[in-house]
């Protein structure tokens, strides 16, 4: 891997790597409904990542001594495949991955109203296939689709994208090089119609002007992802519409 | 009203403000009044609603359910309704010889672990685990027939307007139908190929749901099912 290390990250025409532009995000697959035995499951492709996140509940609280008596209890497990990254990746719950697990069931935990399933638990779990950074912004867009798809009550979607400083300048939506080679790192999950950021982290370091850019950036980037959901979680569900749309004018 | 009737909502949309209540799987910020759950948009009277499209079942009270003993305990069963919570049938609430002092040894004489139940649900306030109860008409164990288990957010599709759907269900597999609130419906016939051919209408009415015209469609398929058995029987007996 050292050894291809590429000396630039931005060329001189100001492209990148992978050649996208300095706020340009990587390509977005989203597929809702993509297994069958979980409630509500998605499948995210954000650039190299593949990511699938299936969701269970509301069902009964397992030890029962978890159950909180005024709302449901939201689990989340984000893991790693051992083949996700180059080197093999020990399938054991690690402390990065266990740290995810946490930031990324606060991240989606605003959205969802739990207070509907007091004593009973929701049940996330976030399964990296392939990793090319950003994974923990594309689990909570996969995630947040899942949870809708189960049919659980939530205020709105959570998007998540990550923007980053490289080579000097403010970028959208690092790839993996450009996350290890670059400057810094600042991933951020948004509740785009009521403009709450759920997530904020930081890696390395950003003036603040360059921070507040960043921002600006990324939380413009998850208005987008967020478009991109909405259309998946349509997709799914059109034939329905289109039926009862049908029917509507069979018994008018 | 911003949505349309009938139109899909997802978690977050608008359907709204103004003079309206918010209704089932909807939430109000100020004077907007947002869908909490995918499914279609409706309004009833001046109240928005989202009929759902998916979802678990949450008991309510008087529905009618079937579930499965999950364990004994001293002065009931635990039951499995398919829900967020375990149903307790109390010894009390099943039909049984009055004066009689019922203790463990009985109460596996009537239901044991793994049997099925049609039971309704007499009590549940999210407070505290759901009631049944086995007294009343039609209510008890299950003994004959076969389950279906489909989505709680279909039943009311396989119900039918005013009962539409399941009369002609019961009429053409000439099969007796109890759907389950729970999502859970119990077929039983005089053989198991009509329990087969009902069992299978069920499940195409949960795939096709919102379709159009299905109770004919429905109709079609278990007229096609039910004479192609008939074929099979009239050739296995001119073998014969």
């Amino acid at each position: 891997m050292d050894n291809n290390k590429p000396v630039r990250l931005l060329d001189d025409n100001g492209l990148r790597v992978d050649g996208r532009r300095f706020d340009e995000l990587r390509p977005l697959k989203i597929e809702v409904g993509t297994l069958d035995k979980a409630d509500g499951s998605a499948y995210v492709e954000h650039g190299r990542n593949k990511i699938l996140a299936g969701v269970y509940g509301p069902r009964e609280a397992h030890p029962k001594h978890i159950a909180l008596a005024d709302r449901a209890v939201i689990r989340c497990r984000y893991h790693m495949a051992p083949f996700s990254t180059d080197e093999r990746k020990s399938p054991a719950p690690s402390r990065r991955e266990l740290e995810l697990s946490k930031v990324i069931r606060e991240a989606l935990e605003p959205a969802i109203m739990s207070e509907y399933f007091p004593r009973s638990t929701i049940d996330i779990f976030i399964e990296v296939l392939q990793a090319d950074a950003g994974t923990r912004c594309a689990g909570i867009t996969a995630a947040a689709l899942a949870l809708a798809d189960a049919g659980i009550p939530m205020r709105e979607l959570v998007a998540g994208c990550a923007a980053g400083k490289i080579d000097g300048k403010v970028v959208l939506d690092l790839s993996d090089v450009e996350d290890k080679q670059g400057e810094a790192d600042l991933p951020v999950a948004l509740m785009p119609k009521s403009n709450v950021v759920t997530l904020l982290q930081m890696d390395g370091s950003l003036t603040e002007d360059e921070f507040k850019q960043a921002l600006d950036m990324s939380t413009d980037a998850c208005r987008k992802i967020y478009e991109m959901q909405r259309e998946a979680l349509r997709q799914k569900y059109h034939v329905i519409k289109d039926e009862a749309d049908k029917e509507e004018e069979v018994t008018a | 009203m911003h949505a349309e009737r009938k139109q899909l909502v997802i978690p977050g949309d608008l359907l709204g403000e103004g003079p309206y209540f918010a209704g089932e799987n909807t939430f109000r910020d100020g004077t907007k009044i947002y869908a909490a759950r995918i499914g279609l948009a409706d309004i009833v009277g001046n109240r928005l609603i989202v009929v759902p499209i998916k979802g678990a079942y949450i008991p309510r009270i008087d529905d009618i359910v079937i579930g499965r003993i999950t364990d004994i305990g001293m002065s009931g069963w635990q039951v499995d309704i398919c829900a967020p919570y375990p149903a307790m049938l109390p010894a009390s609430e099943t039909p049984m010889q009055r004066g009689r002092d019922i203790g463990r040894r009985d109460l596996d004489h009537i239901y044991g672990v793994g049997e099925l139940t049609l039971a309704q649900v007499i009590a549940f306030d999210r407070t505290r685990d759901p009631l049944l109860t086995t007294k009343g008409r039609g209510l008890g164990k299950v003994t004959s027939g076969r389950v279906a288990r489909i989505t709680p957010a279909k039943i009311p599709r396989i119900i039918g307007k005013m009962g539409s759907m399941i009369t002609m269900l019961k009429k053409e597999t000439n099969t007796d139908i109890i759907p389950g609130q729970n999502g859970v419906i119990l077929v039983t016939g005089k053989n198991p190929d009509q329990e087969r051919i009902a069992v299978e209408a069920l499940y195409m009415i949960e795939r096709e749901a919102h379709s159009s015209g299905l109770t004919d469609r429905v109709r079609a398929f278990i007229l096609n099912e039910m004479k192609e058995k008939e074929i099979g029987q009239q050739q296995a007996s001119s073998v014969a």
